[in-house]
């Protein structure tokens, strides 16, 4: 896969998380847990396009800010009973640094 | 306890899966299964025993069943497609003869075995037969099941009379479904009324009367002696003799005088059984810790609990348990009753009759059909009776709960929480009159049809599952009353019972009041060591528990404990308020709603240079600047250069002023400048909601300080301090606490007032609740009547203040984590 550098892990706050812009698509948000696992969904609940990446952040899950659903991080489905599921991306974490990869940038939920 | 080897506190070292034997397929001990299957689906090899020949149906349907309202493909809970899908091996129709505890074998009357590392026994209850000449005759039964339930309805279809032995809750279940399948019923009662454990006389003789209407016929105080049998043919009852010499034809007998826990199995292994297997708050018998017991048939504390709520309660305790949880404890359940005959609004809950020591409300209007009784006992509600008009019986149910003292409410009480202010369902009472389309939930817009839908295709059965499937009742929680009647209606849920103690959130069982006693108590100074020292099931908790834990850390602890931005509701987070588009809204702080054209100018600049699409005045007197970007927020506060407003916090919001006496005519005080001088006393206060405060100059009181947190009102002679008011989903008329003299009075008593909720309140709950929960006496006698405590909670707030860095200028102190503005980017 073809990886690019975002950020080093402690530019992620421990139970918070980053934007990642894309010009001209929408933004992918990086999350990084307690125990320092990052994980990568696109920035936008199923429910109403909340950025998710202004909730808060527990466990492998992310509350999102506008109504509270509740989104795992590792597969971007919402937690029952509510239903729906947001884009998930590769990220890969290497001596600190965390890398996405370009094509899933490129291409994935571009709209 | 009994000696417990390695393998019980670790079952599954080995790889192989541990074996939990389910003995009893219904309602209790199924949902512990499906508890346990959410957390911990891999931990074991299910087997269960079922006695009857069905998969677990919905037992207190049975009478809807009965009554041609359901049928019985309806009331499936789960279909065997369940089983099968969670890989649980199910024995139907094998009734379980022995247990050997030593081999843990459990053996079936027609041999079939398992073995288990686990033993789980919800055996339920069995119905009560009298022991009278006849009780073995054919056309004799109980109704405790679909075996009963059908045989009803096949002689509703041959014969003409039948008797219901039992005016109980069953009975007239029992009696309203043949009456309604066209037999002939009487119901024979031997108490001096019906359902003498849940209602009083007077509601007992409106029930009968209007039964009686419905076609029913009753015998009270009578003790049936004999069931005669037909003199020839098959030997099928045709009688009832009582005591009395009287007797009446009956072609059925139901029995429904009683159930009693089905211990028979549990004595037989040699389980301790009081009333019914005993159990501690595991769930865990106290014989054998590697059985348990759920449902009607355990006895915890004493107590059996015979509806269906507590036994859900039951059942998750006893999941979390067997998942090794372990924390999980029953506290035990309050109860409630309704009535399952459709159009008859029955309630009663908790203790009803009265006696030493209580006072009686009563509302009596037998023409009208209503009539209601409240037992109070020390100023708290200890037990309501409801008949014809339940809506509030919910809101009772509550109160009853919780232990509020009812005093400052009393003349209301009877009117019901509607009369308290309450709207959202346009004072609509009974659910079952509404139409599918109707809304029963004005909040987040819930049906009625959307609701009853979700009762029935998820199968859902307390108040809280119906919140968070269809959000109903989720908000301002006015409609409450009819989501419960709906769940009664649909599914036939004691929907209200709940535990004692309300826990904080699923993450722990430990209450708001647990939480803030370890803080203080221990000096805990983080949200670990709290989650440590209370005991949580999760990490780091959930986006409920962690801004309350934040909260009560940071207002017990000023200046000492540290706060955690992470554990704050992005609001707080980013000093600003989210909007549904992701934007943020910017609330500059204008001190006692006054402004200047230095200010106005610098604030057009600002929405000139950034392109705010919106600038709103508030009803705060303050201008709202919305739809700013996240990554202009910085700058825009920066280059209006005003304070921070907090309206994004749970903190102090606004100090709403009238002009006062310094331009109006009618002015007696120098409203603006109290004003004034509060807000720049208690801004930056952060407390368990957000905090508005008013000034009116007279009492003409332009400010609307009668519906603040904090009202104040001048007067000739002084000023009036009102608080705990509130003008939002309950609008609340705040009450009067003190007339004072002087500016620095208002300030300390309000200050010292604040201070108080700020160490009392729950986090989320509004003054107005908070006043509620402890009583308007008690703030009197700590605020008013306490001179030197006054003085020293107003030394605390202002500790707690003092130096409090403004967030929208000194990032570092204030803990603003900046790197949230900026997204990064990705070389593409």
């Amino acid at each position: 896969m073809n990886w690019t550098r975002i950020c080093r892990i402690d530019d992620i706050p421990r139970l918070g998380s980053r934007r990642v812009a894309r010009p001209g698509a929408p933004e992918v948000a990086l999350f990084r847990s307690a125990d320092d696992q990052v994980f990568a969904l696109l920035d936008r609940c199923p429910h109403q396009g909340g950025p998710l990446s202004q909730g808060i952040v527990f466990g492998t899950r992310v509350a999102c800010p506008l109504h509270n659903w509740t989104i795992a991080l590792d597969s971007g489905q919402a937690l029952e009973p509510d239903q729906g599921c947001t884009a998930r991306f590769s990220v890969s974490l290497i001596d600190g640094e965390v890398f996405l990869s370009a094509d899933e940038l490129a291409s994935r939920a571009l709209a | 306890m009994a000696a417990v080897d390695d393998s019980l506190s670790a079952p599954n070292v080995s790889m192989k899966k541990s074996k939990l034997v389910l003995i009893g397929n219904g309602m209790a001990g199924v949902r512990t299964l499906e508890e346990l299957l959410k957390i911990a689906p891999e931990l074991y090899e299910i087997t269960v025993f079922g006695a009857e020949p069905h998969p677990n149906y919905n037992r207190i349907l049975l009478s809807p069943v009965l009554a041609g309202e359901q049928t019985l493909e309806q009331i499936v809970l789960n279909p065997l497609s369940w089983y099968a899908g969670h890989d649980i091996r199910l024995h139907l129709g094998k009734t379980v003869a022995s247990v050997d505890r030593r081999r843990r074998r459990v053996t079936a009357a027609d041999g079939t075995e398992a073995d288990y590392d686990r033993l789980l026994i919800a055996t339920g209850s069995r119905p009560l037969m009298l022991p009278v000449p006849g009780a073995e005759l054919d056309g004799v039964i109980a109704y405790r099941d679909i075996a009963d339930t059908q045989m009803m309805i096949d002689a509703a279809a041959r014969y003409r009379h039948a008797v219901v032995i039992g005016g109980g809750l069953l009975g007239l279940e029992a009696a309203n479904g043949l009456m309604l399948r066209g037999m002939q019923v009487t119901v024979v009662h031997l108490m001096p009324w019906l359902m003498e454990r849940q209602l009083d006389d007077t509601a007992a003789r409106l029930l009968q009367k209007s039964l009686e209407e419905r076609g029913l016929k009753f015998i009270i105080g009578a003790q049936t002696q004999a069931l005669i049998a037909t003199p020839s043919g098959p030997r099928r009852v045709a009688a009832v003799r009582f005591q009395d010499g009287r007797e009446i034809p009956a072609d059925l007998v139901v029995m429904a005088a009683g159930i009693r826990p089905n211990t028979e199995l549990a004595e037989r292994i040699g389980l301790h059984c009081q009333r019914g297997i005993s159990v501690n708050d595991t769930m865990q018998t106290i014989t054998d810790p590697r059985i348990y017991a759920v449902g009607e048939c355990a006895a915890h504390r004493g107590i059996t609990y015979g509806v269906v709520a507590p036994l859900f309660e039951q059942g998750k305790v006893c999941a979390t348990h067997l998942a090794q949880f372990g924390i999980g404890r029953y506290g035990g359940s309050h109860t409630s009753t309704q009535l399952k005959v459709t159009g008859i609004e029955l309630f009663s809950a908790g203790n009803f009759s009265g006696g030493d020591g209580t006072e009686e409300i009563v509302l009596s209007d037998p023409i009208g059909g209503v009539y209601k009784k409240l037992v109070i006992k020390n100023d708290k509600l200890i037990g309501a009776c409801l008949y014809g008009d339940t809506v509030d019986g919910s809101w009772y149910f509550k109160l009853l709960r919780d232990g509020r003292s009812v005093s400052d409410i009393r003349d209301k009480l009877m009117f019901g929480e509607s009369n308290l202010g309450d709207a959202g369902h346009q004072g609509r009472s009974r659910a079952a009159a509404m139409q599918d389309g109707d809304e029963v939930c004005g909040c987040n817009g819930v049906t009625k049809g959307t609701i009853c839908k979700a009762i029935k295709d998820k199968g859902l059965f307390t108040l809280d599952e119906v919140r968070r499937h269809t959000k109903a009742s989720a908000s301002c929680g006015s409609c409450t009353g009819l989501v419960e009647q709906l769940l009664m209606f649909s599914a036939g849920g004691d929907y209200s019972a709940a535990p004692k103690k309300k826990a904080l959130c699923g993450c722990t069982d430990a209450s708001h009041a647990d939480v803030r006693q370890a803080i203080r108590e221990h000096k805990l100074l983080s949200i670990d060591s709290v989650f440590a020292n209370v005991g949580w099931r999760t990490p780091n908790g959930c986006a409920s528990c962690r801004p309350a834990v934040n909260y009560y850390l940071v207002s017990t602890w000023p200046k000492e404990a540290a706060d955690d931005p992470q554990s704050r509701f992005v609001n707080e987070r980013s000093h600003a308020n989210i909007q549904k588009d992701g934007s943020y809204s910017v609330v500059p702080r204008m001190w006692g709603g006054e402004t200047t054209a230095a200010e106005l100018r610098r604030i057009a600049d600002v929405v000139d240079k950034y392109q705010i699409p919106t600038v709103k005045i508030t009803g705060g007197q303050r201008i709202d600047l919305l739809g700013v970007k996240k990554q202009d927020l910085r700058a825009v506060w920066q280059d209006i250069g005003m304070p921070s407003g907090h309206a994004y916090a749970k903190a102090l919001r606004t100090v709403k002023t009238c002009v006062g006496s310094q331009w109006c005519r009618f002015g007696t005080q120098d409203s603006t400048q109290m004003g004034k001088d509060l807000e720049r006393a208690l801004w930056r206060m952060y407390a368990p909601h957000k905090v508005k405060l008013a000034v009116s100059g007279c009492p003409r009181n332009c400010a609307e300080a009668g519906i603040k947190d904090v009202g104040i009102i001048g007067v000739d002679s002084g000023w009036e301090v009102h608080i705990a008011g509130n003008g939002g989903i309950k609008t609340e008329v705040a009450q009067f606490l003190v007339k004072l003299k002087t500016a620095a009075e208002v300030l300390e008593y309000s200050g010292a007032f604040l201070q108080l909720y700020r160490e009392e309140g729950w986090y989320l709950e509004r003054s107005v609740h908070y006043v509620g929960r402890v009583g308007l006496d008690h703030v009197k006698a700590r605020i008013v009547d306490d001179a030197a405590g006054r003085k020293a909670l107003w030394e605390r707030l202002q500790f707690s203040l003092a130096d409090e860095p403004d967030p929208w200028f000194d990032f570092d102190k204030a803990a603003v984590d900046t790197r949230q503005f900026d997204a990064l980017g990705a070389a593409l």
